[in-house]
């Protein structure tokens, strides 16, 4: 690598311009109010509204939308019924049981036992045994009953989210048309608060467990389509050819040879269905789904920090089971066996079957193998509420200082900054960022967005947003990225970093909120505590993976020309990894979005609760227009992250998207 | 020599063109039949095959040669319409492949042609024998029938009792004789081959290139085979075509295009081989004087394959056509000659 030259200096844009534009905004924020006001704050003659549009449309659609043969509101019975009936069949066999016909629901024995039978065909005696023993703790800790409810809900949306990702990605794969309509609706779906479309699904579904499963397909599909149509684009173009070349049929190319060759990508995105399903559980039990998800809702209403816990760490210990159990069949490399009887080819199936039978039968004499007897369970509710009692005691002034002192001397002081800006300036600010990392496409996205908001008349919600995902997100930032530095460097540090925030992101995030309450009670430092602890996962994982990605030559290089590791740290690797930094400060502000959402559960005033209000109100159009707001903001940050980490890549000679051009 | 008049093309292309840009097709049809090179490079577009004319004749080692980027690839994938070339004619059993329905052009390519890629394109899912049957399933044969079938090209190809294998338990080579074993299970008559050992080792590819001879001698089948290697051209060519930028420089055996190469370009590549390896003792051969000479060698052996006969003292060799009769002579001074690389034209 005799030519691997130092990365070449970053071309800043032009900083006097920048300077320039910055100085006006501040000089207009600061003495322009007299001059126009209408600026600062969008007058009422001009507010749009949105809400009232939509919520009668939604009203509309109810009540009077046709397609002719059919109406909406017959089309969503339609659906519903199509998700009620599988839903009550699972619901019979893992908690219900069927009453008509006198049946008792599988055993807790039995749906254990059959899960680790799974575990084992896919992974060995070790999986078969951290199934059980997940399934265990859930039924040690009393939450058997809720569980099965929830697992049957998952047991619906999972598939159905698979299958349906799948069609939709091979439909947009197939016809360039369908991929360019679906793209932008996807963005949308993810970056809209799950909320937001809690209300409407809620106004056409009803309360209950369907809503609940629509709720999280909208969740859980995109991503699925979007990994379909990734993962085809990148079969190999031989691969392609080849299936051509042996004369196959379009159904034949699909499924015999795309589908295939594309399983392992397609496998990860059946996984995240499951695990985006589960983070679901939660949010969906606002609109009914019940089981392990309500319990949690529960405790934290009560602020019944042990309880709470207990079904929270329940829905992980869900998580777990079902994500390395997914992960095994991933991984699996079928060799089917021949030869033989049925019962030597297929010996799981047969013990599955066994074991069915017998905890049926043992289930009519002996009741604990039936129901997990009430006496052996187990609870730590009480411990978990005697140390929040006593840290609260002993600790009480130190925690308030704690919290007093950032509210006073940084989180109060830039809300106010923020809110006195005015919107004119915001949007011209946005425009002139768009315009000189972008062009006048993204300029004129930017722009319009901010002024959307504006004219909705939610401004100041927006800008509280806005500064209650900024502090955090620094927060978050100022916190990851030195971890990731730290265990970039470091391989046992990385394991250990790596399998901290894996288990991280398998938390419900409702289980981040209670800690918080718990030590703060309700407000913004509360909600920023919690926002911080769920998006520092991105900062840390992106900043490591950056660093990593360095290519090493020039690390040679660096080294050859007798740089300290400081000096190679700071000048080049730091440099290098910047692009990818800047997509993990993308990711951490996503995150942190969809986490502020939730925090309006503990009282913050911020958009986030407009749309929880609009929620408990069943005020379709104003949880959309809330929703749509946050959506803005996200989508704004993105586009304008995306596109100056495109120009720092540019400027350092990496090629678009990967790390390592020779 | 190796492509006897008798043989008869198989596999015509006539002017064909294939330009990568949007609109390339009205461009073409208002610029051509024949566009410049600067009127192509001024419109945007990329020229990737440029007027193409050549013909591949019935079961011959047809060689399309030339550096990376010169559009061998493209140019196979037009033969087999995998890309749609952008003009000319593509003329197979009388028909223009260019004007068949799609519906056609696929029955075609389940039955007529074969073809074996640089990679391997081996389906990860699948085992060596679905993998070898897999041209078969599609056509809707039944299990037994082309289980059977498979089996014995797998055979063919030496690799029996790796079956039920998968292509990741299998080397480099071994990867590469089953994708041999593919093409050639549907029995196609057109075999395609896209520098099918260019991935191997050098090693390797040598074995793999004796043992596609060793095919190629039991089953001539009419074969289109790209390379970028000159020294792998001049081993298995009947006939090679050198293509540089999108056009050929130059068509002809072997022999005629170490001995007489047409183009600067084309002399270049021929600098550095053998002139003995080449030249066949049918092309150097005097006529025979009285008495005939004792010992004697076919007219399409090489004169390096003659070189040992003369360390024997020998100090001239017959040769002979295919029946065996006695056409000429060759005397040891001129094998010397163009042994020690000393070839002179005429
Ligand atoms: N889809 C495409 N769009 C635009 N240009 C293309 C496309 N495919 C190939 N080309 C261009 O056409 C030219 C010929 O490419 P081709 O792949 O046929 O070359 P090749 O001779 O097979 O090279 P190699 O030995 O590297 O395989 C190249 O300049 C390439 O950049
Ligand atoms: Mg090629």
């Amino acid at each position: 690598m005799a030519d691997a030259a130092l990365p070449a200096p970053i071309p800043r844009p032009k900083g006097l311009v920048w300077l320039l534009a910055i100085s006006a905004f501040l000089v207009f924020s600061t003495w322009g109010a007299s001059l126009a006001p209408w600026a600062f704050e969008m007058p009422r003659a001009w507010q749009v509204p949105f809400a009232e549009t939509l919520s009668r449309f939604v009203k509309w659609l109810l009540n009077d939308a046709s397609f002719g043969l059919f109406t909406f509101a017959e089309l969503t019975r339609f659906i519903a019924a199509i998700l009620d009936a599988p839903y009550r069949l699972v619901l019979a066999f893992l908690s219900s049981g069927s009453p008509e016909a006198g049946l008792p629901p599988m055993s807790w024995i039995g749906v254990t036992g059959l899960a680790a039978i799974a575990g084992h065909r896919a992974g060995g005696a070790p999986l078969a045994l951290l199934i059980a023993v997940c399934f265990g703790f859930i039924a040690v800790f009393g939450r058997w009953e809720s569980a099965m409810v929830t697992l049957a809900s998952i047991v619906i949306a999972v598939p159905i989210g698979i299958a349906g990702g799948l069609a939709i990605g091979i439909l947009a794969h197939r016809s360039r048309f369908i991929a360019r309509a679906i793209i932008p609706v996807l963005d949308l779906m993810q970056t809209v608060p799950v909320f937001a479309y809690l209300v409407p699904i809620l106004i056409l579904f009803g309360f209950g467990p369907v809503a609940a499963i629509v709720a999280t397909l909208i969740y859980a599909m995109p991503p699925m389509i979007r990994v379909t149509m990734l993962a085809l684009s990148r079969v190999p173009a031989e691969i392609v050819d080849l299936g051509r070349m042996v004369g196959c049929s379009e159904p034949q190319m699909t499924w015999r040879v795309m589908v295939p060759a594309a399983k392992d990508a397609l496998m990860l995105g059946a996984n995240q269905v499951i695990m985006l399903s589960l983070n679901m559980v939660i949010i969906a039990s606002m609109i009914g789904a019940g089981g392990l998800g309500f319990d949690v809702l529960s405790a934290l209403r009560r602020l019944d920090f042990g309880a709470g816990l207990e079904a929270g760490l329940c829905i992980v210990a869900l998580a777990i089971a079902l994500d390395r159990l997914s992960q095994a069949f991933a991984g699996l490399k079928v060799n089917p066996a021949t030869g033989g009887t049925w019962l030597s080819r297929h010996p799981h199936l047969f013990a599955g079957l066994c074991l069915l039978t017998l905890t049926y039968l043992a289930g009519l004499v002996w009741p604990w193998v039936e129901t997990f007897p009430v006496a052996w369970e187990y609870t730590t509710g009480d411990f978990w509420s005697r140390v929040m009692r006593e840290i609260n005691v002993t600790y009480f002034d130190a925690l308030e200082a704690i919290k007093t002192t950032l509210l006073l001397n940084l989180m109060i002081p830039v809300k106010r900054f923020l809110i006195d800006l005015p919107w004119l300036g915001v949007a011209a600010l946005l425009a002139f960022a768009g315009l000189q990392l972008s062009g006048p496409r993204l300029a004129l996205l930017t722009g319009s967005l901010t002024v959307l908001i504006a004219l909705t008349g939610l401004w100041e919600q927006a800008m509280t947003t806005v500064y209650l995902c900024g502090v955090s997100v620094m927060f978050a930032m100022l916190i990851g990225v030195p971890i990731g530095i730290a265990a970039a460097e470091r391989n046992w540090l990385w394991v250990g970093t790596r399998t901290v925030i894996d288990t991280l992101q398998t938390l419900p995030s409702f289980v981040y909120l209670m800690p918080a309450v718990m030590l703060f009670r309700v407000g913004d430092f509360t909600a920023m505590l919690a926002v911080v602890a769920y998006s520092v996962v991105p900062a840390i994982r992106y900043t490591v993976l950056g660093l990593r990605g360095v290519d090493s030559g020039l690390v040679e290089a660096g080294r050859a020309m007798g740089c300290t590791e400081g000096q190679i740290l700071r000048r080049i690797k730091l440099k290098l990894a910047l692009p990818e930094i800047m997509l993990g400060l993308n990711q951490t502000i996503m995150f942190a979005l969809s986490m502020l959402v939730i925090t309006a559960l503990v009282g913050t005033r911020d958009l986030g609760q407009e749309v929880y209000i609009a929620l408990t109100k069943a005020n379709a159009g104003a949880g959309l227009v809330s929703g749509l707001c946050v959506a803005f903001i996200a989508i704004i940050a993105d586009r304008l992250i995306q596109a100056s980490a495109a120009r720092m890549r540019a400027g350092l000679g990496l090629a678009d998207g990967g790390r390592h051009e020779s | 020599m190796a492509s006897e008049p008798g043989r008869a093309p198989r596999l015509i292309c006539r002017n064909v063109w294939k330009l990568f840009g949007p609109r390339a097709k009205t461009w073409l049809s208002t610029n051509g039949p024949s566009p410049s090179d600067d009127a192509i490079s001024a419109s945007g577009l990329v020229g990737a095959v440029r007027g193409i004319d050549l013909e591949v004749r019935e079961g011959e080692i047809f060689v399309i040669m030339g550096l990376s980027g010169s559009g061998k690839s493209t140019l196979v994938r037009c033969l087999s319409r995998l890309i749609e070339p952008t003009g000319g004619e593509i003329l197979y059993e009388g028909r223009d492949l260019l004007a068949m329905s799609e519906a056609e052009m696929m029955r075609i390519r389940r039955h007529k042609m074969g073809m074996v890629f640089q990679h391997f394109a081996l389906l990860p899912h699948m085992s060596v024998l679905e993998n070898v049957a897999f041209p078969l399933e599609v056509q809707g044969a039944g299990r037994s029938e082309r289980e059977t079938r498979a089996r014995k090209v797998i055979a063919l190809v030496g690799l029996e009792g790796r079956e039920e294998a998968y292509p990741r338990e299998l080397s480099g080579g071994q990867q590469q004789r089953v994708g041999i074993a593919r093409s050639l299970a549907a029995d196609p008559e057109l075999w395609f081959l896209d520098e099918p050992f260019s991935a191997l080792d050098p090693l390797i590819r040598r074995e793999m290139q004796d043992e596609f001879l060793r095919l190629q001698r039991m089953l001539s089948k009419t074969i289109v085979f790209i390379t970028h290697d000159f020294d792998e051209a001049i081993r298995l060519a009947d006939r090679i075509a050198i293509m540089k930028d999108g056009k050929l420089e130059q068509v002809g055996t072997p022999e005629e295009i170490v001995i007489t190469p047409s183009t600067p370009y084309v002399t270049e590549f021929t600098r550095a081989v053998p002139r003995a390896k080449v030249v066949r003792l049918g092309s150097v051969m005097v006529p025979a004087d009285q008495p005939a000479p004792e010992r004697c060698l076919p007219a399409t052996a090489t004169v390096a394959e003659a070189a040992p006969v003369f360390l024997d003292g020998v100090d001239r060799i017959g040769v002979t056509d295919k029946d065996g009769l006695t056409v000429g002579q060759i005397h040891r001074s001129a094998v010397i000659d163009l042994v020690l690389g000393g070839w002179k034209d005429g």
